[in-house]
């Protein structure tokens, strides 16, 4: 076990351009960059969906059978497809970025869309009783009450693009998938266990921010996280939704 | 004033939901549609505020076509209330009540001391604002849902079945609260139940309507319960009546008898020189009837104590109805109604022979049947 | 595409028997380990944090950290297709818990009273009443599972595990897109045999839904 740390404990290779900052930098940046394109295709898509209630079961089907593709096999296959028609500085970041996208939306979709759809009917109802127009209704009512489905869908698509920008490393990516693959090709295999460590940890703080902002910004009477304590669990009229469920990655 | 004016709604696949309807519900009063299910009230409710939208015919607010009115504008007019609330679960109590009001552009602390007032004038302490509709029982979120419709006091009031989710005994409270908020607001108000005791109890008017979505009758509490206009209408409305259409009549001066009386904790001798028939009422110190002594069970020498006490009998108010009286009469073990003032002190007793020689006396001088009175809450228990 | 797999016939499909066994076997010890504990969960509820969140816990790890710190913890060498079968059995366990927990949470009260009423008692309870209800709900997550490891064992051809993944890496070093799309295509088709296999197997186990419906 001992083995591990013998490469993080090197001093050398905490700096230079190759050196476990660059790589946890350069891993954040391709996870950030692929995880605001799925926010930006995925969350309109699901809030539209979601609430008019057309395309549904395309969505769903669609999300089904994106969950077969295997990962690894998409990334390089991309890679192969439009590497060669790209200019050399982007030919491997696109179409890896591009797959990223691809794996991480049907998380984030199905998630917003299930979401939306739990939305108590009757307080949908009634807000449109109270004379809200249709965009008040989803922005005012049914987004704030879906957003703990949201954000574990897009928790989930976060998980999934930081495991395979780790696989990314393959195609010539940067990221601390490199640790794993250059140990291995160096027969050095205390780098490779320094990448699966740092990319586990990375992956496990990620996770906790996530988590964290989720507490922030959804509302208690969402999650029945109270700070006074209620009457008990009387019969009640109101369905609060629980936070989101695990929603599986790679 | 609500009025349809031969009001059609027809689906795609050709169910008829309402099959033209006209009806006025006459402003500053209750209008409840009742009837089975499937039989168009609620869709008549909701077409008033466009929720669903008429195939054919109109309905009219006032003078305005409610179909001149971008719909958002409209609602924002109307207060609405439904059966299972509706509440906002991620917005706190207070922020739900002020949600009209601020969608209406008021000053954010006018609105927030407008849902203030409103939880009081609904009966909810102010202590809740801040908390969340999870943290509420049902009744109190059915509160709620009541206030925020009042929020920016619309002249109109659209309410479908929202009382019928909680418990009886609920439901009852929530029933004479908004009787006296009515009392006090006046608002024109279309109220839909399936619950025909909900409807007598509450409406001023109600409006019966069959399967297919069409009224069978437009009448007074008293007037359907007296006079249903066909069979479909009296199944409806049930058995039970001429018993219930009593609770409509004034008792007004009815032959009381002074009754005498026992305090708590005479002796026995003092209870037998009371006693009629072998039963004396118990007052307290106020001459507030506690319940009935059976003499016989008093053994020499002993007080009158609260064990002893018959409480079965009801207690009617002076300015009660024929039904009370009735009642009181009836579950008396003595077979003496108490009837007592609106302070709770005793008046005097009347026996149910009494009670139905007037009611016969009313019908042969030929005293309408709708001479309406509300009634009160259930009597009290003594 | 058609020639690469005439010419290599007889390694591809022993590469798809060993992915296929790669997946399952993790699939079904999986399912196995994840039974008792998600009952444990279910069953007594201080205990149903600490479970669901240290099951949310390994599976945030990515798989491929999994396949390379596995020998370090079970001693096993970096090519050994063990480490991929421990690594999914571990992601197995770590989904199921949750699936199986809040499936047996769903059991109906009613229910399970009925059946104590009737007799039943203990683990015939628990095998012949609670978990044939909760069955729709685990078949559900197993077949979230199995896409998931099919995807997941491709990945170890970077470790060195040959299956259909390695024809990720022929693809890739010979720059022949043709063979990577064959080695997708296997595994949709290997994902697909296995989903269709445990809706089956569901659905024998719960006809008493399709009668209803």
């Amino acid at each position: 076990m001992g083995v591990i740390w013998n490469y993080l404990g090197d001093p050398a290779h905490w700096s230079g351009s190759d050196g476990v900052p660059a790589r946890v930098l350069e891993h954040l940046e391709y996870t950030f960059l692929a995880l605001a394109f799925v926010c930006l295709i995925a969350l309109p898509l699901g809030l539209y969906v979601g609430h008019t209630g057309r395309g549904s079961v395309a969505i769903a089907g669609t999300a089904n059978a994106l969950r077969a593709l295997p990962d690894f096999g998409l990334l390089v296959y991309v890679v192969l497809l439009i590497s060669g028609q790209l200019p050399a500085s982007l030919a491997y970041l696109l179409p890896s970025v591009l797959v990223l996208v691809i794996l991480g939306i049907p998380a984030a979709l199905s998630a917003t869309y299930a979401g939306i759809q739990a939305v108590d009917p009757a307080a949908r109802d009634a807000a449109r009783g109270m004379g809200m127009t249709g965009s008040q209704v989803l922005w005012r009512v049914e987004v704030p009450n879906a957003l703990p489905l949201m954000l574990s869908g897009i928790r989930s698509s976060m998980l999934q693009i930081v495991a395979t920008a780790t696989i990314a490393a393959y195609v010539s990516l940067g990221g601390l998938g490199r640790f794993i693959l250059d140990g291995q090709s160096q027969r050095d295999y205390s780098q490779m266990a320094a990448g699966a460590v740092l990319v586990g940890v990375l992956a496990i703080l990620l996770d906790l921010i996530v988590a964290g902002i989720q507490r922030l910004v959804v509302s208690p009477g969402v999650t029945g996280r109270f700070r006074t304590a209620g009457p008990g669990r009387r019969p009640s009229l109101v369905t609060s939704s629980q936070e989101g469920s695990v929603v599986p990655t790679t | 004033m609500i009025k349809f004016d031969s009001v059609v709604k027809r689906y795609p696949d050709g169910t008829t939901a309402v099959d033209g309807l006209d009806l006025v519900a006459p402003s500053g009063q209750i209008t409840v549609l009742v009837g089975p299910s499937g039989c168009g009230k609620t869709t008549s409710l909701r077409m008033v505020n466009r929720m669903v939208e008429p195939t054919s015919g109109t309905v009219w607010l006032d003078d305005r076509d409610t179909a001149s009115v971008p719909a958002a504008e409209l609602r924002r007019g109307i207060g609405y209330v439904i059966q299972q609330a509706g509440l906002f679960p991620h917005r706190t109590i207070a922020d739900n009540i002020a949600t009209v009001p601020l969608l209406l552009g008021w000053d954010k602390r006018k609105a927030k001391q407008r849902a203030l007032e409103l939880m009081e004038r609904v009966g909810l302490p102010t202590d809740l604002a801040r908390r969340y509709p999870a943290q509420l029982s049902g009744g109190q979120q059915q509160r709620v849902g009541v206030a925020r419709a009042l929020a920016a006091d619309p002249p109109v009031m659209l309410m479908d079945e929202p009382f019928s989710a909680v418990d009886p005994v609920v439901r009852a409270e929530l029933q004479n609260e908004f009787l006296r908020l009515q009392s006090e607001l006046d608002k024109t108000i279309l109220f839909v139940t399936h619950d025909i005791d909900e409807a007598v109890k509450l409406g001023d008017e109600v409006g019966v309507m069959r399967v297919g979505g069409r009224l069978a009758q437009l009448a007074t509490p008293a007037e359907l319960l007296a006079d249903p206009v066909d069979d479909f209408v009296a199944g409806f409305v049930g058995r039970d009546r001429g018993y219930r259409s009593l609770g409509f009549r004034a008792a007004g001066d009815l032959p009381l008898v002074t009754e005498p009386t026992v305090r708590l904790g005479a002796d026995q001798a003092e209870a037998l020189r009371a006693a009629r028939d072998g039963w004396v009422l118990a007052v307290d110190e106020d001459a507030r009837p506690q319940g009935w002594i059976d003499v016989r069970q008093l053994d020499p020498g002993t007080t009158v104590g609260p064990d002893l006490l018959h409480r079965g009998g009801t207690v009617a108010k002076e300015d009660d109805s024929l039904r009370a009286a009735l009642d009181a009469a009836l579950s008396a073990p003595s077979g003496r109604g108490v009837i007592a003032g609106g302070d709770g002190r005793l008046i005097g007793t009347i026996t149910a022979r009494e009670v139905v020689e007037r009611i016969e006396a009313e019908r042969s001088a030929g005293v309408p049947a709708d001479t309406r009175e509300p009634e009160p809450a259930a009597g009290s228990r003594e | 595409m058609i020639t690469y797999l005439q010419d290599h016939f007889q390694q591809t499909v022993e590469r798809f028997y060993t992915h296929a066994w790669l997946a399952v076997l993790p699939l079904v010890i999986g399912l196995v380990l994840a039974i008792p504990l998600g009952w444990l969960a279910s069953r007594y509820r201080r205990v149903y944090p600490g479970v669901i969140n240290l099951a949310g816990l390994l599976y945030t790890l990515p798989s491929v950290a999994l396949f390379v710190i596995m020998p370090s913890i079970i001693h096993t060498k970096i090519l050994s297709p063990i480490n991929v079968v421990v690594a999914l059995t571990i992601y197995t366990v770590a989904l199921m818990v949750r699936v199986i927990a809040d499936a047996l949470i769903a059991v109906p009260a009613e229910v399970r009273s009925a059946a104590v009423a009737m007799g039943f008692t203990g683990l015939g309870r628990f095998l012949r009443v609670d978990l044939p209800i909760a069955v729709p709900v685990i078949v559900a997550g197993l077949r979230v599972a199995a896409a998931s490891n099919v995807g997941l064992v491709s990945v170890g051809a970077l470790i060195g595990v040959d299956q259909l993944g390695s024809l990720f890496t022929e693809g890739f070093t010979l720059f022949v897109g043709s063979i990577v799309l064959l080695g997708i295509l296997l595994c949709v088709l290997l994902a697909l045999i296995l989903d269709t296999t445990i809706v089956l197997i569901g659905r024998r186990l719960t006809t008493w839904q399709r009668a209803v419906a």
